[in-house]
């Protein structure tokens, strides 16, 4: 099942694939640009520090189902000992880390205008920086080990106990009584807190921002499969 | 209209900020990873060169090597 997706197979694809997504994604993050910063209405309440969340929104989006993704690839390569899941899981972590970082620091910088403050240990904000964390161990869990078989156990170990967090940031708006606000889109319903002027902005910054993603994994795992030849040129 | 946007009713510090963030974000990680990238090709590069023919024509037959040395041909 999964010989058609071998490295062998889809490098041609991924190695050609980066300047499409490239220029895809200036083409809609251009659009979105526009859309969140001129185009799209102010907030009755919060006036425009609402566009920060045309930022804020999808990048916790991205790092939450980009941490997903690594638990699940995790799972894949113990249970299918298949190791380009773990060099696909490798190639996700940055781009996912970075969408935390992102994630953060502008809810700190949105948090200041609405709340009056840069940072609060809230429920939502302390698991975010918690998943922060799992990131960078996972990160630095791939820089410290050498023997390849204890990495993948080691970064495995992590995603997948880090993935425990992901439900505790979901629903930590639900359980505790927090600061941030409660989801205001729910995509199992079509009741949505948002209206159609600012969705549609947000919905667009949230397909550049999986675009960026992308293309950074497309480039991660072009660089990690061109490692794996060069010490299969060694070898020869 | 220019001073409006700017100025975001007083939010702009913040509102630029945020998405001044972003973008030099993605621009940091974008040149990273790209140099990474360019980094492992031109070893390959340098090291298919200092293979014997025998060895170059054996390393020749798998697609994937053929597809990376296409793609650094410019390197």
């Amino acid at each position: 099942m999964f010989k058609s997706f071998e490295p062998n197979k889809i490098f041609v694809i991924t190695s050609k694939a980066p300047r499409y997504v490239l220029f895809l994604f200036i083409v809609v993050l251009t659009i979105g640009l526009v859309e969140a910063l001129i185009l799209s209405p102010e907030d009755y309440k919060q006036s425009d520090a609402v566009r920060i969340m045309y930022v804020h929104v999808p990048a916790a989006w991205i790092s939450l189902g980009i941490f997903s993704s690594l638990a699940l690839l995790s799972i894949g390569s113990f249970v299918f000992k298949n190791k380009n899941f773990a060099l696909i899981a490798k190639s996700l972590a940055p781009s996912g880390f970075i969408f935390n970082i992102i994630a953060l620091v502008t809810g700190s910088i949105w948090g200041k205008p609405t709340w009056g403050t840069w940072w609060a240990w809230d429920a939502r904000i302390t698991s975010m920086l918690i998943l922060a964390l799992f990131y960078g161990m996972y990160l630095l869990a791939w820089k410290i080990y050498n023997d390849k078989e204890q990495v993948i156990k080691v970064t495995s170990l992590i995603a997948i106990l880090g993935v425990v967090n992901v439900p505790i940031i979901k629903f930590s708006v639900d359980w505790w009584n927090t600061l941030h606000q409660p989801a205001s889109i729910n995509i199992l319903s079509t009741n949505t807190a948002i209206h159609s002027s600012m969705l549609v902005p947000l919905c667009i910054m949230t397909a550049a921002f999986a675009l960026f993603s992308l293309l950074i994994f497309l480039m991660k795992y072009n660089t990690e499969l061109i490692k794996v030849k060069n010490k299969g040129l060694n070898r020869l | 209209m220019i001073n409006e946007i700017i100025s975001m009713n007083g939010y702009g510090a913040y509102v630029w900020s945020a998405f001044s963030f972003t973008l030099i974000s993605f621009t940091a990680l974008y040149f990273v990873t790209k140099l990474q990238l360019l980094k492992e090709q031109k070893r390959f590069v340098s090291k298919f060169g200092s293979l014997n023919p025998e060895k170059a024509r054996a390393a020749r037959s798998q697609n994937i090597n053929r597809e990376i040395l296409s793609n650094t041909s410019n390197i």
